[in-house]
């Protein structure tokens, strides 16, 4: 029997209600200049993949389910309304009626069917092909012996309904990443192969001109379903510029988002300077940066050893050097992770401690070891203050400082990379949800050839647990499978210790004096800088 | 002439086909698998496998050279991995940039540089003359980033006259043009010197001056003309080491030329652009030494055309 | 010792050479006359908040921003410089001789393969291949020698080429040859005698490309590996410091700019002394 059911996430929301007006009301219109280094790779929702293509494709293309602006709180998006089965294996969606493409065609359920095998299709090459795994076909699809995915039905125009193999708790969550984007075919089949130059899609914004390694220039979408959003008439992307120099602008008021944030030497004057009080935004995000610890590299397999490393390491001095603009960790979740454990203090710097288990390991004189990490600052800054910290307990760590390619490559061969300092690479959660730090980074399943399992870390016990976790689909026991998850996580550290947690990297955003908003959108947990809820102030 | 050209058209490809399997086999030599870098940290083990298909890279390197090879002879020069896209698009797209950089550098090495020569010359042996050589040695032993991070603190940061980087308006070519002429310019004060004062002692210029042509008119309208030629010749040189240099200052300066493409292309090994760019400068290496032969015998009337 | 005497006659060469020898001394005491060591991240070295420190008493270049003493990075970073300038240099001017002799001697069609490839070479975006072989290859000191090796023999090579043919066409190596002698015997007795000038100009000169080289290379992040300091990765790892920091630049920037500078001079005296006629850009 299925019935109509409103879990508790959704409760309170109907549509994208406008930010909490504590500060000001959000005002319509004006336009913002955001900077960036690097250019922009792709705005293909099947294929982008960084952290900074991430938020444009979000305010690009609409999904059927979204977070609201600054939370990790899931609300219907394209969809207005959905039904999951008892049993956790169907999930049927309801389609907007006024919907439509900035193409002007409206959204059918057939172009969501058509959008999700897209994005598992080989052939689009998308990274995220493996997210939507919990899907009927899928298996037959990703080894290319079916074109369609049976467990994607377009019941009728309105109506898309997804049937799983499996229960899977965070089925929601995948079908608000930008995978899961909508997209329509007749655009995608006549940018021929350059979708992601051309990108056409049903999000708040539109992407009126991309002059490549120079600006991308983003309109209002007039016709976007929600008619309060976004405030923003216009945004506009300039690549290519050095995060001082975009500090410089910003100062001068040419700029209003320095994408890249704030550059180390400037930091302190600005932060020390009240001037800039309201304009520097500080918070946590979803990343945690680690030092992965093989388990399958002697005598790191010996958990003492990994204890010992995680001992050694002094996380306050290395905040301080990259100017404490992040909080030292001690577990594998950042503490805005649901199941995240406040009870567990992990591993203290403790050097006498760590030299006796070291010594207790058979190890009295200490041993040689590999530190591999990016090659980009402060990376490498990072990877010598591990070193000298390992060298107090008389570990001998060499670093290898390479371009983050080779560092992938590295860590993805068995038995090559001892210790990889994550910075740079650093996890920063696809979606707010604590299974999403354990499969491909600690899991069995990532622990292959080309895997991100650097540790290596294969523990079946556990495996076994974080399947049973992801079962738990119904959204009314999200509170206690948060705590299952909590407990995974503590028990990994506590008996097995595959990585050294070091910190957990908070983002730091300037912005001009003229723009408004919470703090939380400069920080969205899942969007990094949420183009949607932006406003100026008039 | 003709016969000449068609001979170095010819080897002109040669070389180019021969950068391009160097390069591609150093590529391939590389520890990085491209598809494990495009696939990214949440990829299943099946989904790597089909993009390292996609893409051919589980082909033989043989076939997989083959088939570039095939595309280049029809000016195909791939897709970008990382990107999705031609990678003649990517380049095309960027060329202006890097072609404004270079002729604003050649531009303020002239500047710089013929000025210094014919003053050293001039006035050769004395003070003035002195400095001038120490500076030219100077510059030329400077390394490029040093130079532009002083240009930017100085002229950027501190008083504020310039953009710090970027690209858009006249006065954010200033700096890194002026980098790239404060370096080259010693080169060519060195030869402009050297050939004046050849020139100044030969004979048609002593009659002029012997006539009682003013002294600076000698110099302008006599001597500099026949001194100009080598520095012709030399700018061909420069578009290659221009062309090689290309990485750094456009990353220094943040300028949307295709070293700025090569360079974010190396950190995700996106081979078909650092190919690309590899070959595109090769290119203009290329036809920067075929400009310097064609003056050669203009110069020096000894040296004939093969 | 009659290059030597006239060597020191000229200022310019004589100040080269000063300052070679400073940087050579100064390389050779590191261990004991720098202040610290240079991977040592002092507490003190580094302000509350973790900014580097201003050159002051205690530390006379100022600290980076790790909190080691810039001085004694410096110092080391003379060794690293040194080291691969001497070694990766070597290795260039060497492999330059052998193509460029063996191709200008044998001529036919070995000469002709050689100089096709020197020739491409000679097309090959030189630094652009070092930058992507050096980022791509995992870096390290001998890497590093051996990149900037691969990318600046050509020119030695052509030079070598050429003398090597004119001296080839001689009478008496002809005369030799007629009599019988083995080209190994030609090669080493008479032709390499002929080409020391050579490379002794381009051993000198050589230097101050190769210096500048490992220093960009380095100044990228994809040189000598932290922490052994290099004057290319002290600027690379406080480049985003360099408007607040810039004693961080200034330093190693001014040491990496004496030391080719002495080179140079020395090299182009060296050139006038040895080989009058062949001037200009080399």
């Amino acid at each position: 029997m299925k019935n109509w059911l409103r879990s508790t996430v959704f409760a309170t929301m109907v549509a994208l209600t406008p930010l909490a007006a504590s500060a000001q009301q959000p005002q319509k219109g004006g336009t913002m200049t955001v900077t960036f280094k690097d250019d922009v790779s792709t705005l293909d929702p099947a294929v982008g993949y960084d952290w900074q293509n991430w938020s444009m494709i979000k305010s690009l293309f609409s999904r059927l389910v979204d977070y609201k602006p600054g939370t990790a709180e899931l609300v219907p998006s394209l969809a207005e309304s959905f039904e999951v089965a008892p049993d956790g294996l169907t999930y049927t969606f309801k389609l907007r009626p006024n919907a439509k493409f900035t193409n002007g065609r409206t959204i059918t359920a057939a172009d969501v069917k058509y959008s999700i095998e897209r994005a598992v299709d080989p052939k689009t090459q998308g990274p995220g092909a493996g997210f939507f795994g919990a899907i009927k076909g899928h298996e037959d699809m990703q080894a290319g012996k079916a074109s369609e995915l049976p467990g994607v039905v377009a019941v009728d125009d309105r109506t898309v309904r997804f049937e799983l193999s499996r229960p899977d708790a965070t089925f929601l969550h995948v079908m608000a990443i930008n995978f899961a984007s909508v997209v329509p075919k007749e655009e995608v089949e006549k940018a021929a192969g350059d979708f992601g130059k051309k990108p056409v899609g049903s999000g708040t914004f539109k992407l009126a001109d991309w002059t490549i390694g120079q600006r991308l220039v983003f309109e209002r979408n007039p016709d976007y379903f929600d008619k309060g959003l976004p405030y923003l008439d216009k945004f506009v992307i300039e690549v290519g510029q050095e995060p001082l120099v975009a500090l410089l602008r910003l100062q001068r008021g040419e700029v209003d988002v320095a994408g890249d944030g704030i550059p180390p030497a400037k930091f302190l004057e600005l932060k020390n300077d009240p001037a800039y009080k309201d304009q520097i935004i500080q918070g946590d995000q979803l990343n945690t940066g680690y030092v992965t610890l093989n388990t399958r590299i002697k005598p790191l397999d010996d958990v003492r050893v990994r204890q010992a490393l995680n001992m050694a390491v002094n996380k306050e001095r290395i905040v301080r050097i990259i100017n404490n603009r992040a909080v030292p960790a001690n577990q594998i979740l950042p503490p805005l992770m649901p199941g995240y454990d406040k009870e567990y203090k992990g591993y203290a710097y403790d050097v006498a401690k760590a030299k006796a288990l070291l010594a207790e390991a058979g190890l009295k004189d200490g041993f040689s070891t590999v530190l591999y990490a990016t090659n980009t600052d402060p990376q490498p800054r990072i990877a010598q203050a591990i070193q000298q910290d390992l060298s107090a307990i008389g570990v001998k760590a060499e670093i290898k400082s390479l371009a983050q390619a080779n560092v992938i490559a590295a860590g993805g061969t068995e038995g090559e990379a001892p210790m990889i300092w994550s910075g740079g690479m650093a996890w920063i959660a696809d979606f707010p949800d604590p299974s999403n730090f354990y499969g491909p980074i600690l899991g069995c399943a990532g622990a292959t050839q080309g895997g991100w399992n650097w540790a290596w870390y294969c523990n079946k016990d556990i495996d076994a647990r974080a399947t049973a976790a992801d079962a738990m689909s119904d959204p009314a026991k999200a509170g206690e499978r948060a705590k299952v998850w909590g407990q995974i996580f503590t028990d990994i550290m506590k008996n097995d210790a595959p990585w050294i947690p070091v910190f957990n990297e908070q983002r730091v955003v300037v912005r001009s004096k003229r723009m408004g908003g919470d703090a939380s959108i400069y920080i969205d947990p899942t969007r990094v800088l949420n183009y949607d809820a932006l406003w100026i102030k008039q | 002439m003709a016969n000449y050209l068609v001979q170095r058209l010819i080897q002109t490809i040669l070389i180019l086909f021969g950068i391009a399997a160097i390069t591609f086999l150093l590529l391939y030599l590389v520890p990085a698998d491209p598809a494990v870098q495009i696939a990214g940290r949440s990829a299943t083990a099946q989904t790597v496998a089909n993009i390292r298909r996609e893409l051919g890279l589980d082909q033989p390197l043989a076939t997989q050279f083959l088939r570039y090879l095939g595309g280049l002879i029809h000016g195909d020069l791939g897709r970008s991995y990382a990107q999705k896209t031609e990678v003649m698009t990517l380049i095309a797209a960027r060329i202006p940039a890097t072609i404004t950089l270079m002729v604003a550098g050649i531009a303020a090495e002239l500047a710089i540089g013929v000025t210094l020569g014919v003053i050293a010359a001039v006035r050769r042996n004395t003070l003035l003359d002195r400095i001038v050589m120490i500076a030219s040695f100077t510059t030329i032993s400077a390394p490029q980033f040093l130079v532009a991070l002083l240009l930017l603190y100085v002229f950027a940061a501190t008083l504020g006259w310039f953009p710090m980087s970027g690209f858009g308006s006249p006065a954010h070519v200033v700096l890194p043009a002026l980098t790239l002429g404060i370096l080259g310019a010693g080169w060519y004060a060195r030869i402009v010197r050297s050939t004046m004062i050849d020139v100044l002692n030969q004979d048609y210029v002593r009659t002029a001056k012997a006539k009682g042509v003013a002294p600076l008119r000698v110099v302008l309208r006599h001597a500099l003309p026949n001194a100009l030629l080598p520095v012709v010749a030399m700018i061909g040189i420069d578009i290659g080491q221009f062309m090689a240099g290309l990485v750094v200052v456009e990353a220094v300066f943040g300028w949307p030329g295709i070293g700025q493409l090569a360079w974010q292309a190396i950190q995700q090994v996106d081979i078909p652009i650092i190919m690309g760019v590899t070959l595109v400068s090769a290119l203009a290496i290329v036809i920067g030494n075929l400009l310097a032969d064609l003056i050669a015998p203009f110069i020096d009337p000894r040296i004939r055309l093969r | 010792m009659r290059v030597f005497r006239e060597l020191l006659r000229r200022p310019l060469a004589l100040f080269g050479v000063v300052i070679i020898l400073l940087v050579l001394l100064l390389a050779l005491s590191a261990p004991w006359l720098a202040p610290y060591a240079p991977d040592e991240q002092l507490f003190e070295g580094l302000s509350l908040e973790g900014a580097p420190l201003p050159p002051n008493a205690q530390f006379w270049l100022g600290t980076d921003t790790l909190g080691r003493d810039l001085l004694s990075r410096v110092m080391y970073g003379a060794r690293t410089s040194l080291l691969i300038g001497l070694v990766a240099n070597g290795m260039a001017v060497t492999l330059g001789l052998l193509v460029g002799m063996t191709a200008g001697y044998a001529r036919g069609v070995v000469g002709a393969i050689l100089m096709r490839f020197t020739d491409l070479m000679m097309a090959f975006p030189a630094l652009l291949l070092a930058i992507v072989l050096a980022a791509l290859l995992r870096p390290s000191l001998w890497i590093v020698a051996l990149v900037i090796a691969l990318v600046n023999w050509v020119q030695v090579a052509r030079i070598a080429f050429t003398e090597t043919s004119a001296l080839a066409e001689r009478d008496f190596i002809l005369a030799e040859r007629s009599l019988g002698a083995g080209h190994a015997r030609i090669v080493g007795l008479h032709i390499a005698p002929h080409l020391v000038s050579t490379a002794i100009v381009w051993g000198t000169l050589g230097i101050a490309t190769t210096v500048l080289l490992e220093a960009t290379l380095s100044f990228l992040g994809i040189g000598v590996q932290p922490p052994e300091p290099s004057w290319g990765n002290i600027i690379f790892e406080s480049q985003s410091y360099f408007t607040a920091a810039p004693w961080l630049v200034f330093f190693p920037g001014i040491a990496i700019l004496l030391t080719a500078l002495s080179f140079n001079l020395v090299g182009d005296a060296l050139r006038d002394i040895l080989d009058p006629t062949q001037r200009g850009r080399g």
